[in-house]
């Protein structure tokens, strides 16, 4: 009887085998290992931002002014400028940013001028902070004569917030049914009137979800509003659009630049405040969303 | 007749927004043609006492100190040992990142890590130059001790981690975006995942991929905060990067926060440095949006 035995398989196909599995393991390995990096790089940024800064923070910390001794300075004007240059700038953009989003969604036909301005919207994203401040230094506190107010500071964050309040837009708008559109043109409104009452109030939502991420990304930069002028030093709070004022990052950045390790808390301590406005407003921008997938039953 | 009036009045209304709309949808173009404007209103007031070739050629940057020189080498050099530090950096794991979160990863495991990665981009520049200089320079000094305090070294790694963001979060839609029909075609023909990943997706994806690392560069060379704080302000012809340099966006911010006088020459170097930054990110931009236009353009009749 004849013992049937398996073909001997090639080696030359087992080596390959073999290092086909090496090189997928190798690729593996690698792309973790480089998201091991980039999550402890971020752990250790906000590890150190609050091994250095948390104990800092406290009432007197929330409400000095910057002093030239560092256990006396304090925030105060720094998170009021902060605030009420992002009030102001939202006042600005909003009306903007929407509009320029209704117009190209809802009214644009497709022509030259249309392909342009999203050419310049897209090419707009990508310009660095610190050129528009350059806009802003001589656009708005020279040729409108604003001087180094907290409205030259915000039209110049207005500005630079515009491209991506007008993408978040116009997807929050091109998410509206196209049926709510034809119904409401079918009982006789105008193209304004089916915008202003059925389109807009449904989209409302997402715009403000893109909104407040725009807003969230310009009360972070420094280098804008520093070159439109915004102080180092403010003893003082605003008290109208006109005045001069500081803006959290700005005091932060001024205090890591001194020598003494006592300053460099405060500047920890300022950024970490930083933070948790930004975290408070990416919360809310969240559960805007969640809320707005669970208004869609059409 | 009322219904006339009622109805020429509705339509008045409709004119008059389409015309506010149309106006806030001209801001982007207006705003393009005024930083155009306004950096070259300054630039050529610059440019009329400092001819170009000097601009382009000197070896020094001194417009501030009694003897002045302008030659924009050292800051151009500055920006670019210190963006170039960053994207080798960032372009290898960025293009890992997203090809692993594409193709391999599980929905659970994308849905911790992409949030992960776009914390990343949210943290603001003072913070990483905060970084920068009080953690990760002592940290590097404690190997290479011949370190300075401000150097082009720390500063270019840690912007790496700024742009990874931007690179694997544009490159992974483009993965995604290459048609299924191309993997399977490659699957078909016997080719392993691994194969099919490197040999056929990701040539794919070519284009697209190098866009994202047009824009991340973009990105690192308009970065002002991170490299104000952490590389120093004295502007170096260096490409060592152990040395202090200076780029175009901190000359920028040093001469912002002193008390130059406006309409001065000095005044006037910052849109002369505005400008050339603004044209070298317009350059990468452009190109980036071309070839991410174009690969979308390629793929579209697979959809």
């Amino acid at each position: 009887m004849e013992v049937v035995t398996a073909p001997k398989v090639e080696p030359e196909a087992v080596r390959r085998r073999r290092r086909e599995v090496l090189m997928e393991w190798l690729f593996l390995a690698s792309a973790w290992v480089a998201l091991l990096l980039t999550i402890s790089v971020l752990l250790a940024i906000l590890g150190k931002l609050f091994a250095d800064g948390l104990t800092r923070i406290n009432w007197q910390f929330l409400t000095s002014f910057p002093s030239r001794r560092p256990e006396e300075a304090g925030i105060f004007s720094a998170w009021v400028g902060t605030l009420y240059v992002m009030f102001l700038t939202a006042a600005i953009a909003l009306p903007l940013g929407i509009g320029a989003a209704i117009y190209l969604e809802e009214f644009a036909s497709r022509n030259w001028f249309t392909r342009l301005v999203e050419l310049n919207i897209n090419n707009l994203a990508g310009i660095p902070a610190i050129i528009y401040g350059l806009l802003g230094l001589q656009v708005f506190v020279r040729w409108f004569r604003m001087g180094e107010s907290v409205l030259a500071g915000a039209c110049t964050l207005a500005i630079m917030s515009l491209p991506v309040i007008i993408v978040a837009s116009r997807e929050a708008l091109r998410a509206v049914p196209v049926s709510i559109r034809e119904a409401a043109l079918a009982l006789g409104a105008t193209r304004w009137q089916t915008v202003r009452d059925h389109v807009l109030p449904l989209a409302i939502p997402g715009i403000l979800t893109g909104t407040i991420l725009a807003l969230s990304r310009a009360i972070g930069e420094a280098a804008p509003l520093v070159t439109i002028g915004a102080l180092t030093f403010v003893a003082f709070l605003p008290k109208s659009p006109l005045d001069p004022f500081t803006v959290l990052p700005i005091q932060a950045y001024n205090w890591v630049s001194r020598p003494q390790p006592e300053f460099h808390r405060n500047a920890a301590a300022a950024l970490i405040v930083l933070l948790a406005l930004l975290l408070l407003m990416n919360s809310i921008a969240i559960y805007l969303r969640n809320r707005y997938q669970q208004r869609w039953r059409i | 007749m009322k219904a006339s009036r009622a109805a020429r009045w509705a339509h008045w209304q409709e004119r008059l927004i389409l015309v506010l709309l149309f106006a806030s949808a001209s801001v982007s173009v207006v705003t393009t043609l005024a930083i155009a404007i306004s950096l070259g209103v300054e630039a050529i007031g610059f440019f009329r006492e400092v001819p170009l070739i000097r601009f382009l050629t000197e070896r020094e940057w001194t417009p501030l100190f009694a003897i002045k020189k302008f030659g924009i080498l050292p800051l151009v050099c500055g920006t670019f040992l210190i963006a170039g530090i960053a994207m080798v950096l960032a372009v290898p794991m960025g293009v890992l990142i997203a090809t692993y979160l594409a193709e391999y990863a599980s929905e659970r495991v994308r849905r911790v890590l992409k949030p992960v990665i776009e914390v990343l981009a949210g943290i603001p520049s003072v913070l990483y130059g905060y970084f920068a200089l009080l953690f990760v320079t002592p940290l590097l000094q404690k190997f290479i001790p011949s370190l300075s305090g401000f150097n082009a070294l720390s500063p270019g790694i840690v912007l790496a981690f700024m742009v990874l963001p931007t690179i694997a979060s544009i490159s992974e839609d483009i993965i995604y975006a290459v048609p299924q029909s191309i993997r399977e075609a490659s699957l078909a023909l016997g080719a392993t995942k691994l194969q099919t990943t490197f040999r056929a997706v990701l040539p794919a994806a070519g284009s697209g991929i190098i866009a994202a690392c047009l824009l991340g560069f973009s990105r690192a060379i308009g970065e002002t905060m991170l490299v104000t704080i952490a590389a120093g302000q004295m502007p170096n012809l260096t490409l060592n990067p152990l040395e202090p340099v200076q780029t175009m966006t901190a000359y920028i911010v040093q001469v912002s926060l002193g008390d130059v006088p406006h309409g001065s020459l000095e005044y006037r170097t910052i849109f002369a440095v505005g400008l050339t930054l603004f044209l070298m990110t317009l350059i990468f931009n452009l190109f980036g949006l071309f070839l991410r236009e174009r690969f979308i353009r390629t793929f579209q009749r697979f959809a």
